[in-house]
């Protein structure tokens, strides 16, 4: 069997590199890729922490976090299209204005 | 041990996949990427004892929200990253910035690092506690799901509704006055 650790050390380098994809990517649709790395790898560490205790909380939580970016990525993209059509760029620098 | 070889085969397409991902500069790639990557963490999933886990992944994200994305590129159509424009008047190239951003990125090594060696029964196999046939039902987990999470589980259905009305609102094209 596999110790619990192992999946601890999948999880946390996941996390790392989707923080980096949050900082080095300059695409808005790539960035929200990243996030949903960093969501992925707390699943993961959530289903073994579960599977380790022997419940079943740990899947349970994952559901939440799925139905969550579910709806942070319908509201996201839905920013990107936004952003958009108002610049023509998914450039994050290319929107350092609140209001134009 | 095959399961052994089996996770870390898993393990090491889920990064690699995760790896590219940020290595792309075409969106596109970025996210059949992110889809192996996910199929490899359902198979994980799976070793875990959570087959319904490892089916909601597969469903809703490599599915359902993997497939938002790709119509988002699609209806943009702009699959190229612009290339880096080094403007020297940016307030974060200034010299002291780099330094800052690398002692940031060290101290979330540490961190992740500090908290993996202080979990107490890292060393212990997983599947050493609890009932498989239970952990890996359906049945226990909606058991659950319906009574203890029933809250939690109405709130998300609110969530829902507000995300897609949000979604509706944003992207809906501005009249003309």
């Amino acid at each position: 069997m596999i110790p619990l650790g192992h999946y601890l050390v999948v999880s946390a380098v996941l996390f790392a590199i989707g923080t980096a994809g949050v900082f080095l990517r300059r695409n808005l649709i790539t960035i929200l890729l990243s996030i949903e790395i960093m969501l992925n790898a707390v699943n993961l560490s959530f289903v073994a922490f579960g599977r380790a205790q022997g419940t079943v909380d740990g899947q349970i939580i994952t559901f939440f976090v799925m139905t969550v970016a579910a709806a942070e990525a319908a509201v996201g993209l839905a920013i990107v299209i936004a952003l958009f059509r108002h610049r023509e760029s998914l450039n994050p620098d290319a929107f350092t204005s609140l209001k134009w | 041990m095959p399961d052994a070889v089996l996770f870390y085969v898993f393990a090491a397409v889920a990064i690699g996949a995760s790896l590219l991902v940020i290595g792309q500069r075409n969106p596109m790639y970025s996210i059949m990427l992110l889809i192996a990557s996910f199929g490899a963490l359902s198979a994980l999933y799976i070793q875990l004892d959570a087959p319904f886990v490892a089916m909601a992944q597969i469903i809703v994200y490599a599915g359902a929200i993997m497939v938002l994305f790709l119509f988002v590129v699609m209806l943009l159509n702009a699959p190229q990253e612009d290339a880096a424009q080094w403007d020297r008047t940016h307030p974060l190239r200034r010299p002291g910035m780099g330094r800052f951003g690398a002692m940031l990125a060290a101290l979330l090594i540490v961190q992740l690092v500090w908290a993996l060696v202080r979990v107490n029964d890292a060393g212990t196999a997983v599947g050493a506690r609890g009932d498989v046939a239970d952990l890996s039902s359906v049945r226990s987990v909606g058991r659950v799901l319906f009574t203890d999470y029933m809250f939690a589980f109405e709130a998300t259905s609110i969530l829902i509704l507000v995300a897609m009305v949000g979604a509706v609102v944003l992207a809906a094209r501005e009249e003309r006055r």
